[in-house]
Protein backbone atom coordinates (compact mmCIF):
# COMPACT_ATOMS: atom_id res chain seq x y z
CA UNK A 1 0.00 0.00 0.00
CA UNK A 2 1.30 3.37 -1.24
CA UNK A 3 2.53 5.49 2.45
CA UNK A 4 1.41 8.76 2.06
CA UNK A 5 3.45 11.53 4.19
CA UNK A 6 2.41 15.45 4.71
CA UNK A 7 3.65 18.49 5.83
CA UNK A 8 2.34 21.38 7.36
CA UNK A 9 4.16 25.08 7.16
CA UNK A 10 2.66 27.47 10.04
CA UNK A 11 3.17 31.25 8.84
CA UNK A 12 3.60 31.42 13.45
CA UNK A 13 2.96 35.30 12.73
CA UNK A 14 0.19 35.42 11.49
CA UNK A 15 -1.42 32.53 13.63
CA UNK A 16 -3.27 33.49 16.30
CA UNK A 17 -3.30 30.43 18.37
CA UNK A 18 -7.22 29.50 18.06
CA UNK A 19 -6.83 26.06 18.63
CA UNK A 20 -9.39 24.90 15.66
CA UNK A 21 -6.44 22.94 13.96
CA UNK A 22 -5.39 21.48 16.59
CA UNK A 23 -8.80 19.87 16.94
CA UNK A 24 -9.69 19.31 13.46
CA UNK A 25 -5.92 17.13 12.92
CA UNK A 26 -7.43 13.78 12.31
CA UNK A 27 -3.63 12.28 13.58
CA UNK A 28 -3.08 14.31 16.25
CA UNK A 29 0.16 15.93 14.49
CA UNK A 30 -0.53 19.49 15.46
CA UNK A 31 -0.13 21.37 18.59
CA UNK A 32 -0.17 24.96 20.09
CA UNK A 33 2.99 25.49 21.39
CA UNK A 34 3.14 25.41 25.16
CA UNK A 35 6.13 28.05 25.59
CA UNK A 36 7.04 30.11 22.89
CA UNK A 37 4.63 32.91 21.81
CA UNK A 38 5.22 34.96 18.41
CA UNK A 39 5.23 39.00 17.92
CA UNK A 40 1.66 38.96 18.66
CA UNK A 41 1.84 37.06 22.05
CA UNK A 42 0.28 34.24 20.61
CA UNK A 43 1.05 30.66 21.34
CA UNK A 44 1.52 29.74 17.43
CA UNK A 45 0.49 26.14 16.42
CA UNK A 46 3.55 23.64 15.12
CA UNK A 47 4.15 20.48 14.50
CA UNK A 48 4.25 17.98 17.39
CA UNK A 49 4.65 14.89 15.71
CA UNK A 50 5.53 15.24 12.35
CA UNK A 51 5.65 12.17 11.50
CA UNK A 52 2.04 11.27 11.41
CA UNK A 53 0.78 13.82 9.08
CA UNK A 54 -1.11 12.54 6.39
CA UNK A 55 -1.37 15.97 4.45
CA UNK A 56 -5.08 15.44 4.41
CA UNK A 57 -5.60 19.55 4.39
CA UNK A 58 -8.07 19.52 7.22
CA UNK A 59 -6.42 21.84 9.51
CA UNK A 60 -5.97 24.54 6.68
CA UNK A 61 -9.48 24.03 5.67
CA UNK A 62 -10.64 25.48 8.93
CA UNK A 63 -8.04 28.21 9.36
CA UNK A 64 -9.82 31.16 10.06
CA UNK A 65 -6.29 32.83 9.60
CA UNK A 66 -5.20 31.03 6.21
CA UNK A 67 -1.53 30.77 7.80
CA UNK A 68 -1.57 26.93 7.02
CA UNK A 69 0.13 25.85 3.70
CA UNK A 70 0.06 22.19 3.40
CA UNK A 71 2.36 19.68 1.69
CA UNK A 72 1.98 15.93 0.50
CA UNK A 73 3.90 13.11 -1.10
CA UNK A 74 3.17 9.48 -1.93
CA UNK A 75 5.64 7.10 -1.45
CA UNK B 1 11.69 11.07 4.61
CA UNK B 2 12.85 14.55 5.84
CA UNK B 3 10.18 17.42 6.08
CA UNK B 4 12.48 19.04 3.40
CA UNK B 5 12.08 16.35 0.87
CA UNK B 6 7.90 17.04 1.92
CA UNK B 7 8.01 20.85 1.47
CA UNK B 8 8.48 21.76 -2.15
CA UNK B 9 6.15 23.09 -4.52
CA UNK B 10 5.09 19.57 -6.69
CA UNK B 11 3.89 18.49 -3.67
CA UNK B 12 1.96 21.67 -2.79
CA UNK B 13 -1.81 20.53 -1.50
CA UNK B 14 -3.12 23.77 0.12
CA UNK B 15 -2.77 27.11 0.45
CA UNK B 16 -4.15 30.00 1.46
CA UNK B 17 -6.32 31.54 -2.24
CA UNK B 18 -4.19 34.44 -3.85
CA UNK B 19 -7.24 36.87 -3.78
CA UNK B 20 -6.56 36.60 0.76
CA UNK B 21 -3.80 39.42 0.72
CA UNK B 22 -1.06 39.18 3.43
CA UNK B 23 -2.92 42.00 5.87
CA UNK B 24 -3.08 40.58 9.56
CA UNK B 25 -7.05 40.16 10.21
CA UNK B 26 -8.60 41.71 12.63
CA UNK B 27 -10.88 39.17 13.59
CA UNK B 28 -10.62 37.51 17.02
CA UNK B 29 -8.45 33.96 17.21
CA UNK B 30 -11.23 31.50 15.33
CA UNK B 31 -13.60 34.29 13.83
CA UNK B 32 -15.53 32.21 11.60
CA UNK B 33 -15.17 35.27 9.18
CA UNK B 34 -11.59 34.41 8.39
CA UNK B 35 -13.17 30.80 6.91
CA UNK B 36 -16.13 32.45 4.55
CA UNK B 37 -13.61 35.18 3.54
CA UNK B 38 -11.23 32.28 2.40
CA UNK B 39 -14.05 30.44 0.47
CA UNK B 40 -15.37 33.37 -0.90
CA UNK B 41 -12.06 34.02 -2.33
CA UNK B 42 -11.48 30.33 -3.30
CA UNK B 43 -14.66 30.30 -5.09
CA UNK B 44 -13.92 33.70 -7.19
CA UNK B 45 -10.38 32.72 -7.76
CA UNK B 46 -11.81 29.07 -9.26
CA UNK B 47 -14.79 30.69 -11.49
CA UNK B 48 -11.96 33.24 -12.91
CA UNK B 49 -13.93 36.03 -11.91
CA UNK B 50 -11.10 38.14 -9.99
CA UNK B 51 -11.18 41.35 -12.10
CA UNK B 52 -15.51 41.06 -12.62
CA UNK B 53 -16.57 40.99 -8.99
CA UNK B 54 -17.78 43.38 -6.63
CA UNK B 55 -18.46 43.30 -2.84
CA UNK B 56 -20.73 44.72 -0.95
CA UNK B 57 -19.05 45.03 2.49
CA UNK B 58 -21.35 46.06 5.91
CA UNK B 59 -21.02 47.71 8.83
CA UNK B 60 -19.93 45.04 11.48
CA UNK B 61 -16.87 43.14 12.27
CA UNK B 62 -16.61 42.60 8.61
CA UNK B 63 -16.39 46.01 7.82
CA UNK B 64 -12.78 45.37 6.91
CA UNK B 65 -13.43 42.91 4.86
CA UNK B 66 -12.25 45.18 1.76
CA UNK B 67 -9.00 45.04 3.17
CA UNK B 68 -8.45 41.41 2.92
CA UNK B 69 -9.71 40.15 0.20
CA UNK B 70 -8.05 41.68 -3.53
CA UNK B 71 -11.36 42.53 -5.48
CA UNK B 72 -13.37 45.81 -5.80
CA UNK B 73 -15.40 46.73 -2.99
CA UNK B 74 -18.29 48.69 -1.84
CA UNK B 75 -18.68 50.08 1.60
CA UNK B 76 -22.46 50.15 2.74
CA UNK B 77 -24.15 51.87 5.21
CA UNK B 78 -25.53 50.05 7.87
CA UNK B 79 -28.08 47.08 6.65
CA UNK B 80 -28.32 48.85 3.19
CA UNK B 81 -25.41 46.33 1.62
CA UNK B 82 -28.43 45.24 -1.06
CA UNK B 83 -29.60 48.15 -2.04
CA UNK B 84 -26.21 49.55 -2.85
CA UNK B 85 -25.52 45.72 -4.18
CA UNK B 86 -28.59 46.31 -6.61
CA UNK B 87 -27.27 49.37 -7.81
CA UNK B 88 -23.87 48.23 -8.92
CA UNK B 89 -25.70 44.92 -11.18
CA UNK B 90 -28.32 46.43 -12.47
CA UNK B 91 -25.44 49.20 -13.89
CA UNK B 92 -23.08 46.36 -14.22
CA UNK B 93 -24.69 43.32 -15.24
CA UNK B 94 -21.89 41.44 -16.15
CA UNK B 95 -20.09 41.94 -13.01
CA UNK B 96 -20.39 38.74 -10.07
CA UNK B 97 -22.27 41.17 -6.80
CA UNK B 98 -22.67 40.16 -3.25
CA UNK B 99 -22.89 41.62 -0.26
CA UNK B 100 -21.43 39.97 3.21
CA UNK B 101 -23.56 40.90 5.88
CA UNK B 102 -23.86 39.91 9.48
CA UNK B 103 -27.01 39.19 11.70
CA UNK B 104 -27.23 42.68 13.15
CA UNK B 105 -27.09 44.30 9.69
CA UNK B 106 -28.69 41.92 7.61
CA UNK B 107 -31.29 40.95 10.14
CA UNK B 108 -32.02 44.02 12.16
CA UNK B 109 -31.42 47.20 10.75
CA UNK B 110 -31.23 45.95 6.91
CA UNK B 111 -34.27 43.76 7.25
CA UNK B 112 -36.44 46.24 4.81
CA UNK B 113 -33.71 46.43 2.26
CA UNK B 114 -32.80 42.19 2.25
CA UNK B 115 -36.49 41.91 2.26
CA UNK B 116 -37.20 43.81 -1.27
CA UNK B 117 -34.10 43.12 -2.67
CA UNK B 118 -34.73 39.71 -2.80
CA UNK B 119 -38.33 39.82 -3.22
CA UNK B 120 -37.15 42.03 -6.56
CA UNK B 121 -35.26 39.05 -7.81
CA UNK B 122 -31.97 41.15 -7.91
CA UNK B 123 -28.95 38.78 -9.58
CA UNK B 124 -26.94 39.20 -6.29
CA UNK B 125 -25.50 36.92 -3.63
CA UNK B 126 -26.18 37.90 -0.18
CA UNK B 127 -23.61 35.85 2.03
CA UNK B 128 -24.95 36.12 5.74
CA UNK B 129 -22.89 35.24 8.30
CA UNK B 130 -25.46 34.43 11.28
CA UNK B 131 -23.24 34.66 15.02
CA UNK B 132 -26.63 35.09 16.70
CA UNK B 133 -25.03 38.34 18.93
CA UNK B 134 -23.76 42.28 18.00
CA UNK B 135 -20.27 40.75 18.02
CA UNK B 136 -18.18 44.07 17.09
CA UNK B 137 -20.01 46.46 19.62
CA UNK B 138 -19.84 43.90 22.53
CA UNK B 139 -22.34 41.23 22.22
CA UNK B 140 -25.25 42.74 22.77
CA UNK B 141 -29.03 40.52 21.70
CA UNK B 142 -29.94 40.64 18.00
CA UNK B 143 -33.37 39.63 16.11
CA UNK B 144 -30.95 35.98 15.79
CA UNK B 145 -29.90 35.43 19.18
CA UNK B 146 -31.63 32.14 20.58
CA UNK B 147 -34.08 32.11 23.49
CA UNK B 148 -32.69 31.95 26.45
CA UNK B 149 -29.24 33.11 25.56
CA UNK B 150 -27.11 35.40 27.51
CA UNK B 151 -26.04 38.50 25.85
CA UNK B 152 -24.71 41.62 27.60
CA UNK B 153 -28.08 43.24 27.21
CA UNK B 154 -30.08 39.91 28.25
CA UNK B 155 -27.54 39.17 31.39
CA UNK B 156 -30.45 36.75 32.50
CA UNK B 157 -31.10 34.78 28.50
CA UNK B 158 -33.50 36.48 25.80
CA UNK B 159 -36.71 36.03 27.37
CA UNK B 160 -39.44 35.75 24.40
CA UNK B 161 -42.29 37.70 26.41
CA UNK B 162 -39.65 40.57 26.62
CA UNK B 163 -37.49 40.32 23.24
CA UNK B 164 -39.87 38.54 21.01
CA UNK B 165 -38.40 34.98 19.11
CA UNK B 166 -35.01 34.59 17.70
CA UNK B 167 -35.93 35.45 13.76
CA UNK B 168 -35.45 33.08 10.69
CA UNK B 169 -34.65 35.25 8.35
CA UNK B 170 -33.22 32.92 5.75
CA UNK B 171 -36.86 30.83 6.31
CA UNK B 172 -38.72 34.05 5.27
CA UNK B 173 -36.69 34.87 2.75
CA UNK B 174 -37.25 31.56 1.11
CA UNK B 175 -40.70 32.26 0.72
CA UNK B 176 -40.24 35.46 -1.35
CA UNK B 177 -40.45 34.11 -4.96
CA UNK B 178 -37.63 36.35 -6.17
CA UNK B 179 -34.98 33.78 -4.49
CA UNK B 180 -33.44 31.10 -6.27
CA UNK B 181 -31.22 29.77 -3.58
CA UNK B 182 -31.82 30.07 0.00
CA UNK B 183 -28.91 28.08 1.76
CA UNK B 184 -27.54 27.49 5.45
CA UNK B 185 -24.15 25.99 5.81
CA UNK B 186 -21.77 26.20 8.49
CA UNK B 187 -17.60 26.07 8.66
CA UNK B 188 -16.93 24.25 12.05
CA UNK B 189 -15.28 21.00 10.39
CA UNK B 190 -13.69 20.30 7.24
CA UNK B 191 -16.90 18.79 5.82
CA UNK B 192 -18.67 21.56 6.51
CA UNK B 193 -16.33 23.70 5.03
CA UNK B 194 -16.23 21.28 2.14
CA UNK B 195 -20.17 21.34 1.75
CA UNK B 196 -20.62 25.23 2.16
CA UNK B 197 -17.70 25.97 -0.41
CA UNK B 198 -20.20 24.20 -3.18
CA UNK B 199 -23.17 25.69 -2.17
CA UNK B 200 -21.10 29.17 -2.11
CA UNK B 201 -20.01 28.57 -5.40
CA UNK B 202 -23.58 27.46 -6.74
CA UNK B 203 -24.85 30.87 -5.43
CA UNK B 204 -22.19 32.83 -7.44
CA UNK B 205 -23.12 30.77 -10.61
CA UNK B 206 -26.72 31.13 -10.36
CA UNK B 207 -26.37 35.18 -9.84
CA UNK B 208 -24.33 35.34 -13.01
CA UNK B 209 -27.25 33.00 -14.67
CA UNK B 210 -29.35 35.55 -13.76
CA UNK B 211 -31.57 33.11 -11.67
CA UNK B 212 -32.56 35.77 -8.73
CA UNK B 213 -31.04 36.40 -5.77
CA UNK B 214 -29.54 33.91 -3.86
CA UNK B 215 -28.93 33.56 -0.17
CA UNK B 216 -26.24 31.82 1.90
CA UNK B 217 -26.69 31.91 5.02
CA UNK B 218 -23.42 30.59 7.84
CA UNK B 219 -23.92 29.86 11.31
CA UNK B 220 -20.96 31.00 12.60
CA UNK B 221 -20.26 31.53 15.98
CA UNK B 222 -18.44 34.59 17.95
CA UNK B 223 -16.30 33.21 20.72
CA UNK B 224 -15.58 36.59 22.28
CA UNK B 225 -19.19 37.48 22.43
CA UNK B 226 -20.23 34.28 23.99
CA UNK B 227 -16.83 34.49 26.43
CA UNK B 228 -15.80 30.24 25.33
CA UNK B 229 -12.55 29.33 23.42
CA UNK B 230 -13.07 28.50 19.32
CA UNK B 231 -13.30 24.78 20.16
CA UNK B 232 -16.15 25.33 22.64
CA UNK B 233 -17.69 27.78 20.71
CA UNK B 234 -18.25 25.09 17.39
CA UNK B 235 -19.67 22.46 20.00
CA UNK B 236 -22.07 24.54 21.40
CA UNK B 237 -22.73 26.24 18.22
CA UNK B 238 -23.59 22.37 17.16
CA UNK B 239 -25.63 21.64 20.25
CA UNK B 240 -27.92 25.09 20.69
CA UNK B 241 -27.65 26.84 17.02
CA UNK B 242 -28.22 23.98 14.97
CA UNK B 243 -31.28 23.34 16.85
CA UNK B 244 -32.81 26.37 16.01
CA UNK B 245 -31.14 27.01 12.50
CA UNK B 246 -30.85 23.10 11.25
CA UNK B 247 -28.86 23.38 8.36
CA UNK B 248 -29.24 22.33 4.67
CA UNK B 249 -31.06 24.08 1.85
CA UNK B 250 -34.29 25.79 2.61
CA UNK B 251 -35.23 26.64 -1.40
CA UNK B 252 -33.02 25.31 -4.43
CA UNK B 253 -34.53 26.14 -7.68
CA UNK B 254 -32.95 24.33 -10.85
Amino acid sequence: MAKIKGAVVVDQERCKGCDLCVVACPTDVLELHPREVNNKGYHYAYMKNPDDCIGCSSCGMVCPDGCLTIYKVKL
Amino acid sequence: MELCDIIKPENLVYKKPELMNDNPMHYCPGCSHGVIHKLIAEVIEEMGMKEKTIGVSPVGCAVFAYNYLDIDWQEAAHGRAPAIATAIKRLNPGKMVFTYQGDGDLAAIGTAETIHAANRGENIVIVFVNNAIYGMTGGQMAPTTLEGMATSTTPYGRDIALNGHPLKISNLLAQLEGTGLVTRQSVQNPAAVRKAKKMLRKAFENSMMGKGTSVVEFVSTCSSGWKMTPAQSNKWMEENMFPAYPLGDLKNVD
